[in-house]
């Protein structure tokens, strides 16, 4: 004979009385509570972009820490030590952060395909409380080349607001998702490398080196007057980083301190680099 | 003071500060609501997340007055129950119903245990085992109702307005979901594994 599955007297009758009352067996329904599982308050609250999530990426600048929501990536960060990620991130965005095991697997592909230059990868980011000028000056600064690099003027003069220079650097000083979008890439105006906010000027020479490009003999081309590269085959003058400009051999190599040199001499503005924007020749 | 009538009045002023609150105090319910009538955890997980998405969502295009005279609890489970008949829809035609051998598995059964000795523990786990498996053999739209009323504690009326029953229709529902259910849990004592295996299949 089989043994009964549960013979326990109670057991036969918590649910044998009559209905009506609050009896036991709705007493032992109200019973089926659960607790919430940690992943659907948290999911949820990183979903609707009201917490985030962080995890680390290897990047040319050693570890870096990439937190996102349900927007999108929200903020990017050295993270040599995760403590000050943490306490940059709790300074600058203030919102929940809990740390995970990995970056989700399309967001670490996107990041890495920009950083390794492809600029036709679809990264979300979420850029929310920040002004449509700083929208404006990332979206922008995005547009640049892996390996190129433009001055702070390009970016004002490229958006429209070719007087607010000295804004474009403060906006870009407060870019939330730096490598991603490369503020690496823009300079000063008279050739000098600038600030960066992962580290100053050496790291932002770093991360140029990885792009290929010789921060150092830029800076030192610059201050020999050689602000512009023009073809002596093409006709046309661009800006030193431009990849038309590096295609030049150095026999068809024609320096310029100034645009306006270059134009004088029968050279035009290459269309890709528009080296027009932010000189003093803008309009 | 209902504490949900503070909650609406602080998610009126400040949406996205007070939500979290929302998250904290509804979560478990949500949860336990899809997780009772759907018995498969991360279903339940993944609709009581959308649930509580949703309802952001839903309370982002609602204007001041509507999110304070908002009954929050009901709501909430209405959100919640539909998505998760709509998930038990999709899947009716393409797995059936799945017993709650995961979720013992996943280490959430059971809530709480209410001390004494381990024997005694034991079967108390045993018992919301066998109900929680019991309801599940219910017939759907007998079991959104018991779980609304009677897991949830949602009035009868509360629990039509959700399911978009007459109260009538609901207050039949329940009266027969118990019955079932004291039915099946009496029969089930006095049977050997097999035939259990029988009724839940």
């Amino acid at each position: 004979m089989n043994s009964p599955v549960r013979t326990s007297p109670a057991s036969r009758t918590v649910f044998q009385l009559g209905a009506g009352a609050v009896g036991p067996l709705e007493v032992a329904l109200r019973d089926l509570a659960l607790p919430a599982p940690p992943e659907v308050k948290a999911g949820a609250l990183v979903r609707l972009g009201l917490a985030d999530e962080w995890a680390e990426l290897p990047s040319p600048l050693g570890p870096i820490g990439v937190a996102w929501n349900g927007n999108g990536v929200s903020w990017i960060d050295r993270a040599d030590d995760p403590n000050v990620f943490e306490e940059r991130y709790a300074a600058r965005v203030g919102r929940p952060l809990s740390r995970t095991s990995s970056v989700p697997e399309r967001t670490a592909k996107a990041v890495a395909a920009r950083l390794a230059g492809d600029r036709r990868v679809r990264i979300p980011l979420d850029f929310r409380g920040r002004t449509a000028f700083e929208i404006a000056v990332w979206m922008k600064t995005l547009e640049i080349p892996r390996g190129e690099v433009r001055p702070y003027g390009w970016i004002a003069a490229e958006i429209g607001r070719p007087r607010a220079v000295r804004a474009v650097g403060t906006a870009l000083a407060k870019n939330p998702v730096p490598l991603v979008v490369p503020c690496h890439r823009v300079v000063r105006s008279d050739g000098t490398i600038g600030q960066y906010s992962l580290g100053g000027s050496e790291a932002k020479r770093t991360v140029l080196a990885a792009e290929g490009l010789d921060a150092l003999r830029l800076e030192a081309e610059a201050r020999a007057g050689q602000r512009y590269v023009a073809s002596a085959t093409t006709r046309i003058v661009c800006l030193p980083t431009c990849h038309h400009a590096r295609r030049i051999t150095a026999r068809h190599r024609r320096p310029f301190a100034s645009l306006a040199d270059a134009l004088e001499a029968g050279f035009r503005a290459c269309r890709s680099c528009r080296p027009a924007s932010g000189s003093s020749l803008a309009a | 003071m209902d504490p949900d009538i503070a909650l609406a009045a602080r998610l009126a002023t400040d949406l996205d500060r007070a939500f979290p609150s929302l998250v904290d105090a509804h979560a478990g319910r949500l949860y336990t609501i899809a997780q009772r009538y759907l018995g498969v955890p991360s279903d339940a997980e993944e609709v009581a997340q959308d649930a509580l998405v949703r309802a952001h969502r839903a309370l982002a295009s609602y204007d001041h007055d509507r999110i304070r005279m908002l009954r929050v609890r009901p709501w909430l489970a209405a959100i919640t129950i539909n998505l998760a008949r709509n998930r038990r829809r999709r899947q009716a035609d393409r797995r059936p119903p799945t017993p709650l051998e995961p979720l013992v598995a996943a280490g959430l059964e059971p809530r709480q245990s209410l001390g004494g000795s381990p024997p005694a523990v034991a079967e108390q786990h045993e018992e919301r085992r066998r109900l929680a498996e019991a309801l599940l053999v219910l017939p759907p739209a007998t079991r959104a109702a018991v779980v609304l009323r009677h897991v949830d504690g949602l009035s009868v009326a509360e629990t039509a307005a959700a399911l978009g029953r007459p109260e009538g229709t609901v207050k039949a529902q329940v009266h027969r979901g118990l019955a079932r259910l004291r039915r099946d849990l009496a029969a089930e004592t006095h049977t050997d594994p097999d035939s259990t295996k029988e009724l839940t299949a």
